[in-house]
């Protein structure tokens, strides 16, 4: 290495001042201080943008599991949060013309590697609309095959019910079902068959509060429901943006479970 | 002084090499390089980061004391990757996707820090910049070479997904190789990383090595 060394010794004393104990924690501190700074300035100018994003790659995922022109609100702004289980899991409406067609909500199961993470619509009689995985660490090649752009496995689900199949076929040829596992892989199939059908589970299980009418009319009122006894969540897709179309966000909490009229 | 910076560039791109000679920043290369694109994206953010910090260093050279000199390293470095990693998750948000994972992990890219340490912090501004971009150059070229020959292997195609990275323009750069090709898996999970790198370095091993016999033949009848 030929290095270059051109160093400028700054006039006074700067050397002696340089060796000095203080100054050393006091260097620290300045360079953290900036760097801080500036980090918190980069975080606050790039947040926008990031954001919206995350709202189009959302957007995006939406549209994959639901039928095109099955609904006609923003899904993004009709959420609702779900406590199952100490989990809270964002519930997307689609409505057309107000009325209620279909649930979209993420579930995730244990795969050969990490949590897949699943999302999947589900129509207002509980049946299957699509589902896709949007997130895995599972095997390339192999455990992928989940992915809509590596195989066409994921549509196997389209059209399925609770009562189609009957529970006992939900899950892989292997363990007795009807879905097919993967030649090598057997963990990642089975994890997203359970997933499916927990959601559908958990669907039927919270179908009343979901389909429920938004206590005000106007279908972008996002409304928290909580049936834990620390749940009262306000919807975080839709705070900050400012409640659309008028309507106030409506929070329930957990001293009165929703049990709406006319479900 | 021209002789300095051509000396510079090619240490950089060749004879210390980031990758080829001086064998550091293995975990993002051998993380990222599954295709060429992945390289390509992951040798940019880098080279972005390495100028920033050899310039910040270089200039901070005069003011950082001997005693505190790694732990301010760490934090403008850190900063440094921090801001890429907002700046892309921003702005290059489909490619953040995918290198997401990564970017985080120039951090702990010891060519960084040892470029920081080793030239930064002895050289002005201007030197270091140059040092910075050669290297970065260099680390890129290492990436893209791997990940296009793992991607040949393991998929058949080569810089898919590159309009993803540098706009539609970019579009022609996207060739299946083989079509229909099943792909081999080994290519593409980390093993396959290791055993091209490792053929890599021995084809740059014997390329030297006939250079160097090539010059003593010369040599000899000439003296003679």
């Amino acid at each position: 290495m030929s290095d270059t060394v051109q160093d400028v010794k700054p006039g006074f004393d700067f050397g002696a001042l340089r060796a000095r104990f203080a100054y050393q924690p006091v260097l620290l501190g300045m360079v953290a201080l900036i760097t801080s700074g500036l980090l918190a300035w980069v975080a606050q100018a790039t947040q926008p943008a990031i954001e919206a994003a995350e709202a189009r790659d959302l957007a995006n995922s939406l549209a994959q599991v639901l039928p095109e022109g099955y609904a006609d609100n923003d899904l993004l702004r009709d959420t609702l949060i779900i406590d199952d289980g100490g989990k809270a899991v964002v519930v997307h409406r689609a409505r057309k013309a107000g009325e209620f067609r279909a649930a979209v909500f993420r579930r995730a199961a244990k795969g050969y590697a990490g949590d897949i993470h699943v999302l999947m619509a589900v129509a207002a009689d509980g049946q299957l609309l699509g589902v896709r995985s949007i997130k895995h660490s599972e095997t390339p090649g192999l455990g992928d095959k989940i992915e809509v752009e590596k195989g066409d496995w994921i549509h196997a689900f389209a059209g399925k019910s609770l009562a189609d199949p009957p529970a006992a076929k939900w899950a892989v040829k292997k363990d007795g079902g009807i879905f097919d596992q993967f030649a090598g892989a057997t963990i990642t199939p089975r994890a997203v068959v359970k997933a499916v059908k927990e959601g559908l589970e958990f669907y039927a299980a919270q179908r009343e509060v979901i389909a429920a009418r938004p206590k005000a009319e106007g279908s972008g009122a996002p409304v928290a429901v909580g049936t834990g006894p620390e749940a009262e969540a306000t919807t975080d897709a839709a705070a900050g943006k400012g409640p659309a179309g008028g309507a106030s966000p409506a929070q329930v909490g957990a001293a009165s479970p929703v049990k709406e009229s006319g479900s | 002084m021209s002789s300095d910076y051509r000396r510079i560039v090619r240490d950089g791109l060749w004879d210390n090499n980031v990758v080829f000679a001086q064998l550091v920043g293995m975990c993002p290369l051998m993380a990222v390089t599954t295709s060429g694109t992945n390289g390509l994206g992951m040798g940019i953010a880098s080279t972005a980061v390495l100028i920033a910090a050899n310039v910040l260093i270089a200039a901070m050279r005069g003011v950082i004391s001997d005693q505190v000199r790694i732990p301010v390293f760490v934090l403008v470095i850190a900063t440094l990757v921090t801001v890429v990693d907002l700046a892309m998750n921003a702005w290059l948000h489909d490619l953040y996707k995918v290198l997401g994972l990564f970017i985080a992990l120039i951090v702990v890219n010891c060519a960084i820090l040892g470029r920081a340490e080793a030239f930064a912090s002895r050289n002005g501004v201007l030197p270091a910049a140059v040092d910075g971009l050669a290297m970065g150059i260099g680390f890129t070229l290492a990436l893209v070479a791997l990940g296009l020959a793992r991607e040949l292997f393991g998929a058949g195609t080569l810089f898919a997904k590159a309009s993803l990275l540098l706009g539609p323009p970019f579009a022609f750069l996207e060739t299946t190789v083989l079509p229909g090709y099943d792909g081999m898996l080994l290519m593409i999970l980390p093993p396959g990383g290791f055993i091209v790198l490792g053929l890599m370095l021995a084809a740059r091993q014997s390329w030297e090595l006939r250079q160097k016999a090539r010059a003593t033949t010369t040599a000899v009848p000439a003296a003679a």
